[in-house]
């Protein structure tokens, strides 16, 4: 009996730590996999790909320059547009919100987080992208027509679809994410830190601004980067509104292409050996980004959880 | 001292900043709330007179035809279910060892490190590494490619709830287990697993919801199959490609299909998010 205990502890521990052991090399796997994957392309093209405008699936050149183009800008529109608000509602449930409250909103919030993705993007091509065209792009275009350096960013014919709508339909998608890592990191500030500053006479807006946001700077930032990973790496809600051109235009209304969404909207059609390897090199080079955008993320907030272990 | 202040000019000044801060965050917080609401209207109101009878008992028509979503629903619980048959032991077995066994050495902290960035990492790289490492191969799409890209998004979810609700299971209920001379695996399955149920049970949910609605790993994995197939070894119709394929189209009876289909997985999804928070607070 004691015997048969000391072998059945041996196995399950064993048996635990070979699936720990294949979840930790399952990033390596990943990486691995697609880099043999798109090795055709990787030698034929080399470090050029990365900043080719050509993509010609007929003449097999291949640069992976539109797409990475565009899953930055949009990404950028996102953040641009959900760090404010994420802010805020972080802010209102924490410092504001009656506690029966918080509850209810904050689950209302997380569920924008639940939608699936699909449903963004068919919103989105459907609903939302014909009120950008008609009232939100001609307002931008004539505000900004004459301004310098930005004027350009607004100007060609409003289509509704383009990199502008898939970076707002972004940014409703990860302020769930930042949101909730805001509240989490806003949280973690000792009352007694607030309580003196409201003690001092601090109004609430003070408190958060020059109390709670520089204790827990790092972890915003940590918190800013996980919706920064999720941004670009969001494919089916950009594929619907993004336009899939594969075209670079300084102006935000034209329609272009994200990595995601080049991907989903290519590779089952793509044919030949090349075309192929070069869909997977723009995986590898997404996928690549993104782990070191979470990866930094994860290790802001492991030094806020640190110094918090620190202190307490 | 408050007519000093009122006069204040800083801290008039002051005032009116917090004012317009704090109507600032409310207004944030109305704007969050506004495309929750928009998103669920919409959908309500294009999905809900699709969800007829026939959307369960029909097959997907050809353009122009009428029809149901009856083959793509069936794929979809197919492949959501073995996903979830998959991935569930391997995240609950690997979460044990994070938070039972690894409180010493490298391998738990830099699994724990990889789990959190495979928890957000892009889905549609997971396809191209399942058509990479399995499609390619067998050179033909699967329903069963589509469920292994599914259950590895299924598993970082589970490693992730598991390793955090068994921390929380209190050490003196494992020590009382080991005083009465139970083995660890014993205090493992009969204690701690038993203390962590419920945390356990609504991480499963929650990949279930998670992967219900996916649609990027599925594209190069299950494919799509216009026609009632159960055989997993063959491309694969599922709920969330046909809605891509058919919101995409120029047909109405099409798209309108597509809002009936995106209506129940919407629903489907908050329905299992919400049963796993209540769940939770139980």
């Amino acid at each position: 009996m004691v015997r048969n205990n000391a072998l059945m502890d041996a196995l399950f521990r064993n048996v635990t730590r070979f699936f720990a052991f294949l979840v930790f090399s399952l990033l390596a796997a990943i990486v691995v996999s697609l880099a043999i994957g798109a090795a055709p392309s990787i030698r034929h093209f080399g470090v050029d790909f990365l900043w080719t405008e050509e993509w010609d699936p007929v003449r097999e050149e291949f640069g992976a320059l539109v797409p990475i183009v565009g899953t930055l800008a949009t990404s950028a529109i996102a953040l641009a547009i959900a760090i404010p608000v994420s802010f805020g509602i972080a802010m209102f449930l924490t410092e504001l919100s009656p506690v029966w409250l918080r509850r209810p909103l904050g689950t209302a919030i997380e569920m924008l987080a639940a939608i699936p993705s699909i449903i963004y993007g068919m919103w989105g091509l459907f609903v939302f992208a014909p009120l950008v065209q008609q009232y939100v792009q001609p307002p931008l275009k004539s505000w900004f027509a004459g301004v310098p350096g930005i004027g350009i960013l607004f100007s060609g014919p409003p289509m509704g679809i383009g990199l502008l709508t898939a970076g707002i339909i972004l940014a409703v998608m990860v302020i769930p994410f930042i949101t909730a890592v805001m509240r989490d990191v806003f949280e973690l500030v000792p009352p007694m830190l607030k309580e003196s500053a409201y003690g001092l006479g601090s109004t609430t807006w003070e408190v958060v601004w020059k109390v709670v946001l520089p204790f827990t700077k790092v972890g915003v930032i940590g918190g800013i980067m996980l919706g920064l990973g999720r941004a670009l790496g969001e494919t089916m809600a950009v594929t619907f509104v993004i336009g899939n051109a594969h075209r670079l235009s300084p102006s935000l209304f034209a329609p272009g292409n994200s990595i995601a969404s080049a991907l989903a909207n290519e590779f089952t059609e793509a044919v030949g050996e090349l075309y192929t390897a070069a869909l997977i090199e723009l995986g590898l080079v997404l996928f690549l980004i993104t782990t070191i955008v979470l990866a930094l993320s994860k290790i802001l907030l492991m030094q806020l959880a640190r110094r918090e272990g620190a202190t307490t | 001292m408050s007519a000093v202040a009122e006069s204040n000019p800083v801290y008039r000044a002051r005032r009116r900043r917090n004012t317009l801060m704090m109507g600032l965050a409310a207004l944030a917080l109305a704007f969050g709330l506004f495309w929750l609401v928009w998103i669920l209207g919409v959908l309500l109101w294009e999905g809900v007179g699709a969800l007829r009878p026939a959307l369960f008992t029909q097959m997907t028509p050809p353009p122009g035809g009428d029809g149901g979503l009856a083959n793509a629903i069936v794929g979809s619980i197919l492949m959501a279910g073995a996903g979830t048959l998959i991935g569930t032991p391997v995240g609950i077995l690997a979460g044990t060892y994070l938070a039972e066994y690894g409180r010493r050495g490298w391998l738990a902290p830099a699994t724990r490190f990889i789990n959190d960035v495979l928890l957000s990492a892009p889905s549609i790289v997971i396809g191209l590494f399942v058509y990479a490492v399995y499609v390619a191969h067998v050179k033909h799409f699967s329903g069963w490619a589509g469920a292994l890209a599914l259950s590895i998004i299924v598993v970082p979810v589970v490693v992730r709830t598991t390793d955090d609700m068994l921390k929380l299971v209190p050490n003196s209920l494992r020590e009382a287990a080991a005083a009465l001379g139970a083995p660890t695996w014993k205090i493992i399955t009969l204690v701690s697993y038993r203390a962590a149920r419920a945390g356990i049970v609504t991480g499963v949910l929650l990949a279930v919801a998670r992967i219900s609605g996916e649609t990027a790993p599925l594209l190069f994995t299950a494919l799509n199959n216009q026609f009632w197939s159960t055989d997993m070894s063959r491309p694969m119709a599922n709920l969330p490609a046909v809605i891509f394929q058919f919101a995409m189209s120029p047909y109405q009876d099409w798209q309108r299909l597509a809002w009936g289909g995106a209506a129940l997985i919407t629903l489907f999804v908050l329905a299992l998010n919400i049963t796993a928070r209540a769940l939770f607070r139980k």
